[in-house]
């Protein structure tokens, strides 16, 4: 790999003199021929070499001679050697290279897919580079003893397969091998029969590809291509950003042509190296989909909010009419201003986002906190990772990650609970999986066996909502066993005696029972964890989403504290941030507890300062959260914090929230429901007024992973018709409540909303200058100064709580709140799908994700299927206690008997309509991971 | 799943089949390479076409290993020599799909092999008309009344050191008898003087056309190997010793597993783990790194050097690895000394070298020979002439790999280092002879047919040079710049050496045969 570490080891490394085409040339012992030639300006033609992947030497088209040497050696495999003579241009090292490309140039037909210039003169990308750079041509003899032509394979969405036009150089299977891990590409056959398969040799299309499409990045002629990048590939433009999707935040290029995205790359970025997922690859002409809201809209008059048109089955022209931004911008804020002054400050309320900017939501929480004179601001943080944040606020004092997904590498036990990373972060699951190749130990804690657990060394199938028993078992067993580590209980923790009183209830056949893992592998894997030189813990919401979500956390904060495994490189604990820039937004106050950087708005002292900052007076009440605001609009009359004005920027509640039928009658019921967004959202559905705002690749500004990299993205495009930018939106609606801010027109001034923002979260950013991250494209925080790097492992010495140590909280031992029963008796997991982002709102747009998952299913094991007379593909009906929906239905083993998933991302079968809304007490995160349904058969 | 495809697909004797295609309950191979195509294979092979059906399958194949008994065919795994289409067909009708079992000695008076009976002779080899197909094998007991396992257990308890055993292999001059010819003692000292663990790898995989050699003696005398093997774990200091044996060598594979088993039952002393691993049908997989590949279960391609496969070998670790014929005069160097075998030779060379020699010779077989012979001494002395009819007119000094020499070069002592010159060299000792009847031009093209049947096609130089030359040699007139610029890239830029020696039938003809081409 690429990663900068490798850097430090190479100026360790001795340095070697050499001969290079005659002239003495410096290099690191360990650097190939090709690097060493490359640094100095010597071309070497190359086609199997790919930087950053493993040399494979397989093309011989870098061959070069070495003096003594009886064959020529390629120069991308050889290291250099102290007085080795290397000739990388002599006759007897050109001859070869020359031959070898023209025949394979030989054997590629007239037409390739992969133009190098425009008019297709260049049709094989890097092999006719290389051609034309060494001017060889193919000779007629040889082509007339062309190979036989392949047949083309279309089958994929997203990729498109000649291999007539591959020249078998393995880069593909390296990619899908080695940098991914997914084993879908090899090559069969031998001699000049080799070719490509895909598993056992079906089309791609039926294979099981996950169409992260590394493949194609890596394919050097054109064999393997974007579909919407074929031929021709000079483009107008290529914009380096970040991927808007999930937490990983891989950074990637935007290929722009005649204003329109046609392509992505990824980019080297710290925390993917080159890599991406089928979303950030394939899934990004959502921007271009004709629904994008394009003019403001106003709810025609007399025309009632009607549940059945989140359907979206009305023309948005019965309910809308279009207006000009002057007339929406009045009403708009109007509206909120209107209840502001009839009904006080306690009436509105706002979500801002974590799919937006930083800027955004620092410029959002400060509309709501300075203009609607509360604190009722809060965005799905509160439905993702609220608990684990609390636990961790408390725990350790800091809500971010101890250490980067990439520490795997270092660790020597992953222990993935509550977590799909290979489908919720996919690229980040490819660390793991690379770690697990080179004997990292995977323990994977989640009741469905998902793909991870094929890399695992030990799964552990919990009972959906046995975690506590689960975690409190591994504590006591370590405990028991005197695996503690002693020496950093002493120095760095408070509280170990109440925590170890509280889990000895958790006895072996007690916790068994509960968690449904035996007693002897609970001990193995809670030794292994203890006694390796490294344990690294990463969770999703498996383990946050839950009403024990808290404690949940606080269990897995003991276990690393316990066992000392936090404060160093590849050690620690990693909450997996969901959104692209959840961490961000939460960063920048987008919490109703929180100022900027976590400051409580209850401390007078913190309050003042923002006070001042913002020359403003502020309420030291906490505010409401999402889900206590969709309680609070049907709140008495008399109640002066009763919620009638919302205004959401880019949040899909509708969608989104537990218990839906409540959450969207809560929204029908408003007086005055303000949405921004893209497109025409379920929320949008139920607004007053829906402003046109602007997708990732339309804006400037920075997001922070779950890394707590802060990294920065750049506009590719403009947004469609009149949708404005979501910064000039938010400084417009500022404006109309009476705000009297001053930012600069350029951009809508992000780059000073930036500063703004750095100078009120000094102890984090203030080292990442918004001219640093044009320059440097991402930056760990903390990082208090320009000139250093920040810092990728936290708590080293101590931990940002009041006395430096870990606070301890035993964790009670919690249940589910609904629980299977006669009438009601499968237990409903929700969560995400590889394809599909969150609501859909985006991927179900996005036409190749929409293709590979079409439709929502729900998955269930053959056992069940059996029980239940289904098979696949059948229509069922799931219902809870609060409402129904209609899915297909799908086989997954992995998930366990009595169990059902779905994803909460499809529109017509919407599995929040299910979920129950009971809040974990402590971060008021709703059980999302566990309610109880029934199914029956629906009969066509 | 793809690794598991891409493994099935690279070896010759695993078939994979559509979903829901029937399968054929068994194959017969008639064997293609050079030898048994001069033996007439291509008749017999269109004359057993019309045996095809649903459930017998019949296809050509490379070189089987059986070169003295050309034409052969293999009837699922029981092979037929001297084939014709009675023969074979018999075999089929009678559904005779398996090796015979190897013949016991009977009479504790009857003689058992020793390879030394044979010095400067030729070995034993199944008379034409023979109904028999198989050698009588010397076992354990037998092996050990003759004073088998003795070095080797005094090696065990260091009554001879292993210092000395290195010095006598050094002074022997013995080398890598499956081609590359490297020292034997060197090696064992390279491998020696590694740190940790460390693997033995026995290359059995004997799949140069035209060679037989090892066949011949394992056939007869298993344990004399396993004792070399044996030796070479304890001064190396090995544990585990991996046996990769050729699938083709059905009837050995037997013998082999029995004499493991007898051996590991019967002798005490602590003995290193010893596996025994079949190939699948790959002559790559005689290559050393692509063996490696084979045994860790994956695709035969071989491995780029360095590292060499004595430092990072089989499973990553230091490997010792060793052609059979190397391991099986370990025995007799020591007892004998190393004059005894560097005693031998002619022509200034040293040594004794088992030529396989096929062909258009009166007595084809295995001769044990001084190393240095020439071929016109071999062919005389040891070969009773050509066959009737035929007038020599060139021969292949080395196997499909080690080029084509026409008759009028009838005087260069063939040894290691000897054939360099002249664009050839011995690898395995394999002597293919042919005569008037024949031209260079189709020896030729049947060799580099073999090569690109049998290239891994992992570089380009091989995968692509040995198909177009394919095409290009079967053309009357040569396209001699074009394959002049293939050779030199095959050459120069292959992987390993099957792909750099390749291009050897394309330089001889050219060289020595020009008038057939041009």
């Amino acid at each position: 790999m690429n990663a900068p570490e490798n850097f430090l080891e190479k100026l360790k490394s001795k340095v070697v003199k050499f001969n290079l085409n005659g002239k003495i040339v410096e290099a690191n012992e360990g650097d190939t021929i090709l690097e060493v030639s490359e640094r100095e300006g010597v071309d070497v033609p190359r086609l199997c070499y790919k930087k950053g992947y493993r040399g494979d030497g397989n093309c011989r088209s870098c061959v070069v001679e070495i003096k003594g040497e009886r064959v020529l050696a390629p120069s991308c495999c050889r290291n250099v050697k102290e007085g080795m003579e290397v000739s990388t241009d002599s006759e007897r090292a050109t001859k070869s290279q020359k031959m070898v490309l023209e025949m394979l140039l030989a054997d590629l037909p007239e037409v390739g897919h992969k133009w190098e210039t425009e008019d297709g003169t260049k049709p094989h990308g890097e092999l006719s580079f290389w051609a034309s750079k060494m001017g060889v041509e193919a000779r007629d003899e040889l082509k007339e003893i062309r190979r036989e032509a392949v047949e083309q394979d279309i089958s994929h969405p997203a990729m498109f397969v000649d291999l007539s036009s591959c020249i078998q150089c393995d880069r593909c299977v390296r990619a899908c091998r080695e940098e991914q891990a997914n084993d879908v590409i090899g090559v069969s056959g031998r001699g000049a029969e080799t070719k490509i398969i895909f598993d056992t040799g079906v089309q791609m299309g039926a294979s099981t590809c996950v169409a992260c499409g590394e493949c194609v990045q890596a394919c050097p002629t054109g064999a393997l291509m974007p579909k919407s990048l074929i031929g021709n590939q000079v483009v107008d433009e290529d914009v380096d950003s970040v991927c808007p999707f999930c937490g990983v935040g891989c950074l990637l290029t935007f290929k722009v042509r005649d204003k329109r995205v046609v392509a992505v790359e990824g980019r080297d970025g710290p925390a993917n190296h080159n890599r991406l997922c089928v979303k950030g690859r394939f899934g990004f002409d959502y921007i271009h989909h004709p629904e994008r809201l394009k003019k403001p809209l106003l709810r025609r008059k007399g025309v009632k909010k009607d549940l059945r048109h989140i359907e979206g089955k009305t023309p948005w022209q019965e309910v809308f009419r279009e207006a000009t931004w002057e007339e929406a911008l009045r009403f708009a804020s109007g509206g909120l201003k209107k209840l502001k002054d009839d009904f006080g400050t306690g009436s509105l309320a706002g979500f801002g986002s974590a799919k937006g900017s930083n800027e955004e939501a620092y410029l959002f929480q400060k509309l709501v906190r300075t203009g609607f004179g509360n604190n009722n601001v809060d965005h799905c943080t509160r439905l993702c990772h609220a608990s684990s944040v609390a636990a961790l606020l408390e725990g350790v004092g800091s809500g971010a990650v101890s250490n980067q997904v990439a520490d795997v590498e270092k660790a020597e036990v992953i222990l993935v609970i509550g977590s799909n990373p290979t489908e919720n972060h996919p690229v980040a699951a490819t660390w793991m999986k690379n770690a697990a190749k080179k004997g990292t130990k995977i323990i994977l804690a989640d009741p469905r066996l998902t793909q991870i657990s094929q890399h695992a060394w030990k799964s552990l199938p919990f009972k959906s909502g046995g975690d506590i028993a689960l975690l409190n078992r591994m504590i006591h067993v370590t405990i028991e066993k005197g695996l503690v580590d002693q020496k950093f209980i002493d120095e760095r923790v408070n509280n170990f005696d109440e925590l170890k009183k509280r889990v000895s209830d958790f006895t072996p056949e007690k916790a068994s029972e509960i968690c449904g893992i035996s007693p002897e592998l609970i001990t193995e894997v809670a030794c292994e964890f203890a006694t390796s030189k490294g344990s690294m813990i990463l969770w999703g919401m498996g383990v946050s989403q839950h009403v024990h979500g808290t404690d949940n956390a606080r269990s897995l904060i003991a276990l690393s504290a316990i066992t000392g495994q936090i404060g160093r490189p590849g050690t620690g604990l990693h909450p997996l941030r969901g959104q692209n820039n959840v961490q961000g937004a939460s960063d920048a106050g987008l919490i109703p507890m929180m100022f900027p950087n976590y400051q409580k708005v209850v401390d007078d002292e913190k309050r003042e300062w923002f006070e001042s900052f913002w020359g403003s007076d502020l309420d030291n009440k906490p505010g409401f959260t999402v889900t206590e605001i969709m309680d609070q609009v049907f709140a008495d009359e008399t109640d002066e914090n009763k919620i009638r004005g919302l205004y959401v920027m880019g949040e899909n509640p509708a969608m989104s929230d537990p218990n839906l039928n409540h959450a969207r009658s809560a929204l029908a019921h408003l007086n005055h429901l303000v949405v921004q967004d893209i497109f025409m959202t379920e929320t949008a559905w139920l607004a007053d007024v829906v402003l046109p705002a602007s997708a990732w690749p339309e804006k400037n500004g920075t997001v922070t992973n779950t890394d707590r990299m802060v990294q920065m993205g750049r506009k590719a495009i403009e947004p469609p018709g009149d949708a404005m930018q979501d910064l000039w939106i938010i400084q417009k609606i500022a404006k109309g409540l009476g705000l009297d801010w001053n930012y600069p027109e350029a951009n809508c001034g992000v780059e000073e909303i930036y500063d703004e923002m750095r100078h009120a979260m000094k102890e984090s950013i203030w080292g990442i200058t918004w001219e640093r991250l044009q320059a440097e494209e991402s930056v760990t925080y903390p990082c208090q100064s320009v000139d250093k790097p920040g810092e990728s492992v936290v708590f080293t010495d101590k931990f940002p709580t009041k006395d430096g140590r870990v606070n301890l909280v035993p964790a009670n031992p919690g249940k589910p709140d609904e629980r299977p029963d006669l009438e009601y008796p499968f237990v409903l997991i929700t969560g995400r799908q590889l394809e599909h982002w969150h609501t859909g709102s985006m991927t179900r747009r996005a036409t190749i994700l929409n293709a590979i998952e079409p439709g929502p299913t729900v998955y269930l094991n053959g056992k069940d299927m059996v029980k239940l007379g289904l098979i696949g593909g059948d229509s069922v009906k799931i219902s809870s206690r609060r409402g129904e929906v209609k899915v297909l239905v799908r086989r997954d083993d992995g998930t366990p008997d009595g169990n059902v998933f779905m994803s909460f991302a499809y529109r017509e079968a919407a599995a929040n309509v299910l979920t129950n809304a009971a809040l974990d007490p402590v971060a008021k995160i709703p059980e999302f991971k566990y309610c109880a349904v029934k199914l029956s058969k629906v009969k066509d | 799943m793809a690794e598991v495809t891409e493994v099935a697909s690279f070896y010759h004797h695993f078939d994979i089949l559509e979903d829901e295609q029937d399968c054929w309950d068994f194959t017969v191979r008639i064997c293609e390479g050079i030898s048994c195509e001069m033996g007439g294979a291509n008749k017999l092979f269109s004359k057993m076409k019309s045996y095809v059906s649903k459930s017998v399958r019949v296809i050509k194949a490379p070189c089987v290993g059986r070169c003295e008994q050309a034409p052969v065919a293999v009837v699922h795994q029981n092979p037929i020599p001297f084939a014709d289409k009675e023969k074979v067909v018999k075999a089929v009708e009678e559904k005779s799909l398996f090796h015979k079992e190897p013949l016991k000695i009977k009479h504790s008076r009857e003689k058992t092999f020793v390879p030394t009976d044979f010095v400067e002779a030729s070995l034993p080899s199944l008379p034409k008309d023979s109904p028999l197909s198989i050698p009588t094998v010397v076992n354990f007991e037998q092996y050990v009344e003759n004073g088998g396992y003795e070095v080797a257990r005094k090696v065990y308890q260091e009554e001879i050191l292993a210092d000395n055993i290195i010095a006598t292999l050094e002074d022997s001059g013995l080398r890598g008898l499956g081609g590359a010819g490297f020292p034997v003692g060197r090696k064992w000292k390279i491998v020696k003087e590694q740190a940790g663990e460390k693997l033995m790898a026995l290359n059995l995989d004997e799949g140069e056309p035209g060679t037989f050699k090892d066949r011949t003696y394992l056939e007869r005398d298993p344990h004399r190997f396993l004792e070399g093997m044996l030796i070479a774990g304890y001064v190396v200091g090995i544990k585990k010793c991996y046996i990769y044996l050729r699938d083709e060598y059905h009837g050995c594979r037997d013998i082999l597993e029995k004499a493991v088993k007898e051996l590991t039952d019967g002798l005490d002393i602590e003995l290193p783990q010893i596996e025994v691993r079949r190939g699948a049908g790959a002559y790559i997989c005689g290559e050393e790194s692509a063996m490696i590949e084979s045994i860790e279960g994956k695709r035969g391609e071989p491995r780029m050097r360095p590292p060499y496969i004595a430092q990072v070998g089989l499973f990553g670790l230091p490997t010792l690895e060793h052609n059979f014929e190397s391991l099986y005069w370990i025995r007799d160097i020591i007892i004998r000394g190393a004059d005894w075998f560097a005693g031998f030779g002619r022509n200034g060379r040293k040594g004794l070298r088992s030529f396989s020699v096929s062909g258009r010779v009166k007595y084809p077989g295995v001769k044990l020979a001084p190393a240095g012979i020439s071929i016109r001494e071999l062919i005389d002395e040891y070969c009773g002439g050509m066959m009737e009819g035929h007038s020599f007119y060139g021969y292949l000094p080395g196997g499909a790999s080690g080029g084509i020499l026409p008759a009028t070069m009838d005087n260069i002592p063939l040894d290691f280092d000897t054939l360099q010159e002249y664009g050839c060299f011995i690898g395995s000792a394999a002597i293919v002879i042919f005569s008037d009847h024949d031209k260079a031009r189709d020896v030729a093209l049947n060799v580099m047919k073999f090569f690109e049947h049998e290239s891994c096609g992992q570089c380009t130089p091989c995968r692509v040079g040995t198909s177009k030359a394919g095409k290009l040699m079967g053309e009357k007139k040569w396209n001699s710049s074009l394959l002049g610029d293939l050779k030199q890239v095959m050459t120069d830029a292959s992987i390993c050496g099957l792909g750099q020696a390749a291009a050897n039938p394309i330089n001889c003809v050219q060289k020595y045969f020009p008038e057939e081409v041009s």
